[in-house]
């Protein structure tokens, strides 16, 4: 077990009933990172961040500060997006950042704005997330007026305005460049990268820098604190903390700030400060390690540590830190369905296989469930999935602009493969599967050795 | 198309074949261009790529393992490997098409895109036998009217952007979009906002599947059952080359063909839907003569050519060869043109004709200014200076290119007009002229002075065009004239672009049939010793223009009056004189398609061949002469214009040495400066046509003309009168649109709008009728304030039937003030 | 049925002020709509094309795109009831029938008096509080069923009105840029490369300006 007491970095304030305003945050030592960015150049700042390998938060997991750098020179403007529309099933951190914390995040974006030269910024909030909204407003109002947003910040030549902007519901807007589309008045509609990496293209087609709130979030911490405080937390490639949420069947359900890379799963779901176990005492049948995206994960994936690569290599992903726990209750078939029904509903319709693929295995999996199942449509399940990820392999080979219709696919190879007994139940006898899935998680059990090395 | 130069391609593999491609090319163009056809559904190369449909997915390698890219986004790149057909790529695409397909319902027998469509091709080709779909499709209402003209399935649909990209990039009317989302995802206009572009036709033929289809063709005829050849439109002067598709001597619709320096395919609705015309029951199919009570009859060829010559014959020997004049030939084949003119200069003698009604240009400008392409006109980066000319209304499908040089290409759009525009919007500079004293503003700009610096910046561009035309015809041409004169003093290489509008028009300037000028670009003076070897005779003396024409009709000095499938009393702007005219001439002759308002005062009506009926030439606002091609017998015993003018010369005892279209186009290479070199041959090489005027005549040819101007003065504002500016509509109430069913109704007569400030400065009530007078005549209009109309002016718009603005116009004066009452 | 009314017109134009292209005001502005009319009416969304200089049309495609946006009348209570994965297996599908049974309504209606419409919606970023839900945006966690008969009677009778605003109303508090603060849009047509990259900033006078 690997409860570590690294300190709090982005959820230090959770706890504190005024945490969201000003005369708290500035109390706690809040803008001193700002501070201490501008008494650096742009390019020290860039250097720090990367120094600190601060990993990007929202599902991606690329780093902040070589992503920074992919920006063209001298194109200009540049903007700062922050992607604060978290949906992904599971996840929820960036909501209590922003309603509990909502000064950190704006002294985020104002450290990325100075480091990268953007010009102006645009906070995107989730629509369904009214007080979120509402705590942003308000720390807005307040930093401009106390002078920490706008013109020549500090008597300084950095000027930067943060404009608040939310969404009207719509999970692809979660994609960096569907969120584009959306800031700019239209339907949030993936573009095709390339040529639309928003480094290089992105709002009004000018180079973009869009980071998760969580990501933002960091950066106080790391300018106040120094990239070597944050590098000497966590492991190899996932440095700092991380905020997961673990829902589901544990007898804590909650929002955990955890040293990243060097704490396991069996520590989030079992140790008493965090998840403290499944619920009732029931045996654990699968959990989710990173959203509704994510292939799942098994008991024998416990011991794996909480850590980006050896997460990948297994073939899932730690996504949005969303960890969904399924006790051996479960049915696994009305899961899928549910996670299958999510994508289907949220596809925006621009491609054609999520489009036409991810609500045909909706209608699938709906009629399985509704007795009128075939044995044949297990196959067809998955050769459907093969069509929209073609080969099923990960990282995936997909369709699709982007990930979206790969990711329904997820779910149905992980729960065909793992629990096929039970879709055979509701179809009523034995069902045939030539369909070749080759991706790890996606074959059952499966002991990753590093996990076994650490147990 | 050539392959591209050695040091300039890009080298890739495309299913191991090493293949030459284009710098900047996409994977499925530099493909298609080898032989390989990766299959698509939204991609359409005259639209930027959206990479939606997935069908054109291949499998590349760009040195870091094979990936799947969607060969339409795809700029190729040095040593790119691409696999079009490997298991992955197959998967792929068969899955997609399986993905297309479970919505789509299996009513391929009843669909008008069946046997045409790309998704049943590649279904059929490639797809699998049955469906594995068991599940309901989506359902829709089935088809929905979109447009006057467009209905959409919504079930059919596998939104691929093409129509909704077309409608905002190409056209810039984004009335129909992208809907809801997901598996609900439809295409869709905003309630009581149909697609009421004048382009709307285009995303029927752009449409892959049969989600689009036009009403004027639906369930018309299968594609199996037509026949089909290539033509030009000539229902504008942009000359968009179309294929025309018929069976059994029907024509059944136009679609537009990509030529690539004139109509991309793309084409205007007008044009589309405006085949209904060539099999119109009002056409003429005998001729007609007009009987002592006024009626006018049938007859047979013969009496009524017989009576024709008789009339011009009558007429030479009592006033000579100007007794004789000619109005209209504008709609005429370059071959029929230059038969009409071969028949007046060098049979009858008189250089009495003009193929405008007032309402053009002068021909020696038109023929003597240096000519742009539409390609020079839309170059990247270059500058279009546009007077008195709106495209979009005029010349629809260049304000289409015009768009694209604008929106894509950084090329600047300088305006100045009498009031906005379509390009107002996209124009960098978009300038009030005053009516009748455009010049002046074009002196302003060239001297460049505070506000105007920028704009006289933008006119200093190496790449300088000017779309010159006739916006309103409530002035005279003449300040127009004196502003292309000033440009092409202050900037020497300006080229110019014709704004004229009218079908063949500039054909016939180019062949002679305009007082003072022989065919080729010629003058009398400087084309007679040539053209008196050829023909015998040429007119003595430059004759008269079309006023000169009906004034001197009006005053008896016309014993015969030829109407050349021309309408005075609708197109000449002065419609008084016009009626004066038409009174006045003895026996008028008219030579028409369709019996037109003019036609009451015809004593003898010939019936002509019209497009689709006939074969030839035309030539665009370029000088570009493209074919065009017999699809259909013309109605009854109508014949060809040329063929009429041979008959009247053999009555009149000449012979015009022309058997057919081939035999008038030899001779006119062969005698026109312009024309020489553009043999049949060589237009036959060239579908894209062959422009006039760019290939070195050979010595002996009588020079072409080059241009000058007058000085204009141009009135001084009268502060108690509003100078009158008309505008024209696409879909106006012509002969072709009145006699086209789909698009009679989508033509709506206008209001006389004036600036509110003037109105309330005049004490006129901005609603209700309101009297409107000018020295020539009085109207009642409805009113309508509009801001956008400059102060001191009033617009009306021209030929939406009555009130109409001709009525106000007087043809001899340069402008024409106007006063409002309100009426009681 | 509505276009903007005055203030909101007001505010609608201080919205666009904030974007270097006004088409990005789209959503901002449905949402003000939404907020005035309690959903997106026909003449708002003409109303808002002419705002941001596009076509009905386009303001359609956008508005159609989003699920939050209601183009015919809801409830004044709009009931958000989450069954995506992690409320599932903690009970969100059986609230949601509770609350059918309760309130005499399918999800995807609206009760007769028009008080309240229910909608089964995906995950809200509740994850670890399931069940739970959101009544006009404003979350209930860890929801019972004899909770939520106890919200909607409250709101029945006339309570939590300070709680839960009318549907429409997402933020109470307003952004507000003050003008003498304001660093101005970025215009994407071309600004030049912020002084503080070349030249970088002079160090940062101790403690918070004025």
């Amino acid at each position: 077990m690997a409860v570590t007491d690294a300190p709090k970095i982005t959820s230090s304030r959770f706890d504190l009933a005024d945490g969201h305003t000003i005369e708290r945050y500035v109390a706690t030592g809040g803008y001193q990172g700002l501070k201490a960015a501008l008494a650096k150049s742009p390019s020290g700042v860039v250097d720090e961040v990367k120094s600190a390998s601060l990993l990007g938060r929202g599902g991606a997991g690329f780093p902040a500060g070589v992503k920074w750098g992919f920006c063209p020179p001298g194109v200009f403007p540049r903007y700062l997006v922050v992607n604060g529309d978290e949906s992904e099933p599971g996840t929820y951190k960036d909501r209590l950042l922003m309603e509990k914390d909502p000064h950190q995040l704006i002294e985020g974006v104002l450290i990325g704005c100075y480091a990268v030269g953007c010009s102006q910024a645009f906070l995107y909030v989730r629509g369904e997330m009214a007080l979120a909204q509402e705590r942003i407003a308000q720390a807005l109002n307040d930093a401009y007026a106390a002078g920490h947003i706008g013109k020549n910040i500090y008597g300084t030549e950095f000027s930067v305005d943060i404009v608040l902007h939310w969404g009207a519901g719509a999970y692809i807007v979660g994609e960096e460049t569907a969120l584009i589309e959306s800031l700019e008045g239209n339907r949030g509609m993936p573009r095709l990268k390339p040529p639309f990496f928003p480094a290089a293209k992105g709002l009004y087609l000018q180079p973009t820098i869009v980071n998760n709130v969580e990501t933002l979030a960091n950066l106080p911490w790391i300018m106040s604190n120094g990239a070597a405080a944050f590098a000497a937390l966590g492991a190899e490639n996932s440095k700092g903390t991380r905020i997961f949420a673990v829902s589901g069947h544990v007898k804590n359900p909650g929002v955990y700030e955890v040293e990243f890379g060097v704490t396991t799963f069996r520590d989030l779901l079992y140790a008493p400060v965090y998840g403290g176990g499944i619920r009732h005492d029931r045996e654990l049948k699968a959990f989710i390690p990173g959203g509704a995206s994510a292939p799942w994960l098994y008991p024998e994936h416990l011991d794996v540590p909480l850590e980006a690569a050896t997460v990948g290599k297994l073939g899932t992903m730690l996504g949005s830190g969303a960890v969904v726990v399924f006790d051996e209750q479960t049915d696994m078939v009305k899961a899928c369905h549910r996670l299958v029904r999510f994508f289907a509903r949220e596809s925006c319709g621009k491609c054609t296989p999520c489009r036409e693929g991810t609500s045909w295995l909706e209608k699938i999996l709906e009629r399985i469930i509704d007795g009128l199942g075939r044995p044949e449509d297990l196959d067809l399940l998955l050769d459907i999935c093969d069509n929209i990820s073609v080969g099923m392999n990960w990282p995936p080979r997909q369709t699709t602009i982007c990930p979206l219709g790969q990711s329904a696919t997820s779910p149905i190879a992980s729960a065909v493969m793992r629990f096929r007994d039970e879709f055979e139940a509701y179809l009523g006898g034995p069902a045939e599967i030539t369909v070749q899935v080759k991706g790890p998680a996606f074959v059952g059990p499966y002991v990753h050795e590093e996990a076994t090395a650490d147990a | 198309m050539p392959e591209a130069p050695a040091e300039t391609a890009v080298a890739i593999t495309v299913n191991g074949k090493a293949i030459a491609a284009r710098p900047g090319e996409l994977v499925i163009d530099a493909a298609e261009r080898n032989g390989v056809y990766i299959p698509r559904f939204c991609y359409h190369h005259r639209m930027e790529p959206v990479g939606m449909c997935r069908m054109c997915l291949v499998e590349v390698d760009t040195g870091r393992g094979m990936a799947l890219q969607p060969s339409c986004m795809l700029t190729v790149a040095p040593d790119m490997v691409v696999e079009t057909e490997s298991p992955v790529a197959k998967k792929a695409q068969d899955g997609i098409l399986e993905f297309l397909l479970i919505n789509h319902p299996l009513d391929c027998p009843v669909c008008d895109k069946g046997g045409e469509c790309p998704l049943q091709d590649h279904t059929v080709a490639f797809g699998p036998g049955e469906s594995r779909f068991v599940e309901e499709k989506r359902h829709y209402e089935k088809p929905i009217s979109i447009s006057e003209n467009v209905y959409l399935d919504r079930e059919r649909c596998i939104l691929c952007d093409r129509c909704t990209r077309f409608a905002k990039d190409v056209a810039g009317d984004t009335l129909i979009h992208f809907q809801d989302r997901g598996n609900g995802t439809q295409i869709n206009t905003f309630p009581d906002h149909p697609f009421a572009s004048y382009f709307s036709g285009n995303t029927v033929q752009i449409c892959p599947v049969g989600a689009l289809t036009a009403k004027p063709y639906r369930f018309k005829a299968r594609p199996w059952d037509l026949d089909v050849v290539e033509s030009t439109c000539t229902d504008c002067a942009v000359g968009c080359r179309i294929v025309i598709d018929g069976s059994r001597n029907e024509v059944l619709r136009y679609a537009g063909v990509d030529s690539d320096p004139v109509n991309w395919s793309w084409l205007c609705d007008k044009g589309r839907f405006g085949f209904e015309k060539v099999g119109a029951d009002a056409r003429l199919s005998a001729p007609l003569v007009k009987e002592t009570n006024g009626d006018l009859v049938e007859t047979r060829w013969a009496d009524a050519l017989t009576q024709a010559a008789r009339a011009i014959k009558a007429g030479l020997d009592k006033n000579g060869p100007g007794g004789t004049a000619i109005i209209g030939g504008a709609h005429l084949t370059n071959e029929s043109a230059y038969a009409w003119a071969k028949l007046a200069k060098g049979v009858i003698g008189t250089d009495n004709v003009d193929a405008q009604l007032g309402d053009g240009l002068p021909a020696a400008m038109v023929a003597g200014m240096a000519r742009a392409t539409i390609d020079e006109a839309c170059v990247a980066g270059g500058t279009l200076l546009v007077i008195g000319s709106d495209p979009k209304d005029e010349l629809a499908v260049l304000f289409l290119r015009i768009r694209d040089a604008v929106t894509l290409h950084k090329t600047t759009v300088v305006e100045l007009s009498p009031r906005a525009t379509s390009l107002s919007e996209i124009a960098a500079h978009s300038l009030r002229s005053v009516p009748g004293a455009v010049h002046e503003l074009v002196n302003q700009i060239i001297a460049g002075e505070g506000d105007l610096a920028p704009v006289r910046a933008a006119l200093a561009n190496d790449h300088l065009t000017v779309l010159l035309g006739r916006g309103s015809m409530a002035e005279s041409a003449e300040a127009t004239v004196a502003a292309a004169a000033a440009l092409l003093a202050a900037f020497p290489n300006v080229k110019f672009l014709s704004g004229l509008r009218r079908a063949n028009v500039h054909g016939a300037l180019d062949l002679g049939l305009t007082p003072g000028f022989l065919p080729g670009r010629v003058t009398l003076d400087d084309g007679r010793a040539w053209f008196t070897e050829a023909w015998d005779t040429v007119p003595a003396e430059p004759g008269l223009d079309a006023a000169g024409i009906l004034a001197a009709a009006a005053d008896g000095r016309i014993d015969t009056l030829i109407l050349l499938g021309a309408d005075p009393l609708a197109d000449f702007p002065d419609r008084e004189l016009a009626t004066r005219g038409l009174k006045g001439a003895r026996t008028v002759i008219a030579v028409e398609t369709l019996l037109n308002s003019s036609s009451a005062f015809a004593h003898i009506v010939l019936p002509a061949a019209g497009a689709a009926e006939v074969d030839g030439t035309t030539t665009n606002i370029e000088g570009r002469v493209s074919t065009v091609r017999q699809k259909v017998t013309p109605p009854g015993t109508a014949r060809p214009d040329w063929m009429i003018a041979a008959e009247l010369a053999f009555r009149l005892g000449a012979d015009l040495n022309i058997t057919d279209a081939a035999s008038a186009w030899a001779e006119i290479e062969r005698l026109s400066a312009a024309h020489a070199g553009m043999t049949a041959e060589a237009l036959g090489n060239e579908p894209d046509g062959l422009i006039v005027g760019r290939t070195e005549p050979d010595v002996e040819r009588p020079a072409m003309v080059s241009f000058s101007a007058p000085a204009f003065e141009a009135p001084a504002v009268d502060a108690y009168s509003l100078r009158l500016v008309t505008t024209r509509r696409l879909y106006d109430q012509g002969t072709l649109v009145s006699h086209s069913p789909s698009l009679a109704g989508l033509a709506v007569s206008g209001s006389l709008l004036a600036n509110p400030t003037d109105l309330d400065r005049l004490g006129v009530a901005p609603s209700g009728n309101v009297k409107v007078s000018s020295p020539r005549g009085a109207i009642t209009a409805a009113v309508e304030p509009d801001a956008t109309v400059p102060p001191g002016t009033v617009v009306l718009a021209w030929n939406q039937g009555d009130p109409s603005p001709n009525a106000l116009i007087d043809a001899a004066a340069p402008v024409t003030e106007v006063r409002l009452e309100t009426t009681s | 049925m509505a276009r903007l009314d005055d203030t909101n017109l007001a505010t609608a134009k201080e919205i666009i002020s904030r974007y270097p292209r006004i088409k990005s005001a789209t959503i901002p502005l449905l949402h003000l709509a939404q907020e005035q009319d309690g959903y997106v009416a026909t003449d708002a969304m003409e109303h808002i094309a002419e705002l941001t200089n596009t076509t009905p049309a386009q303001v359609l495609g956008t508005c159609s795109f989003y699920e939050m946006f209601k183009r015919e009348p809801v409830g004044k209570y709009l009931v958000n009831i989450c069954t995506n994965i992690s409320c599932q297996i903690m009970g969100g599908e059986e609230l949601l029938h509770h609350a059918e049974e309760s309130l005499g309504i399918k999800g995807g209606s609206t009760t007769a008096d028009g008080l309240f419409t229910i909608e089964d919606v995906e995950c809200i970023a509740a994850c670890t509080e399931a069940p739970c839900l959101q009544i006009n945006y404003r979350y209930f966690h860890k929801i019972s069923n004899d909770q939520f008969d106890e919200v909607i009677a409250d709101l029945r009778s006339g309570g939590r009105t300070d709680e839960i605003p009318p549907h429409g109303t997402l933020a109470r508090i307003r952004q507000h840029i003050p003008a003498d603060r304001a660093a101005g849009n970025a215009d994407p047509a071309g600004i030049p490369e912020p002084i503080w990259l070349s030249a970088p900033a002079t160090a940062p006078p101790e403690g918070e300006k004025a």
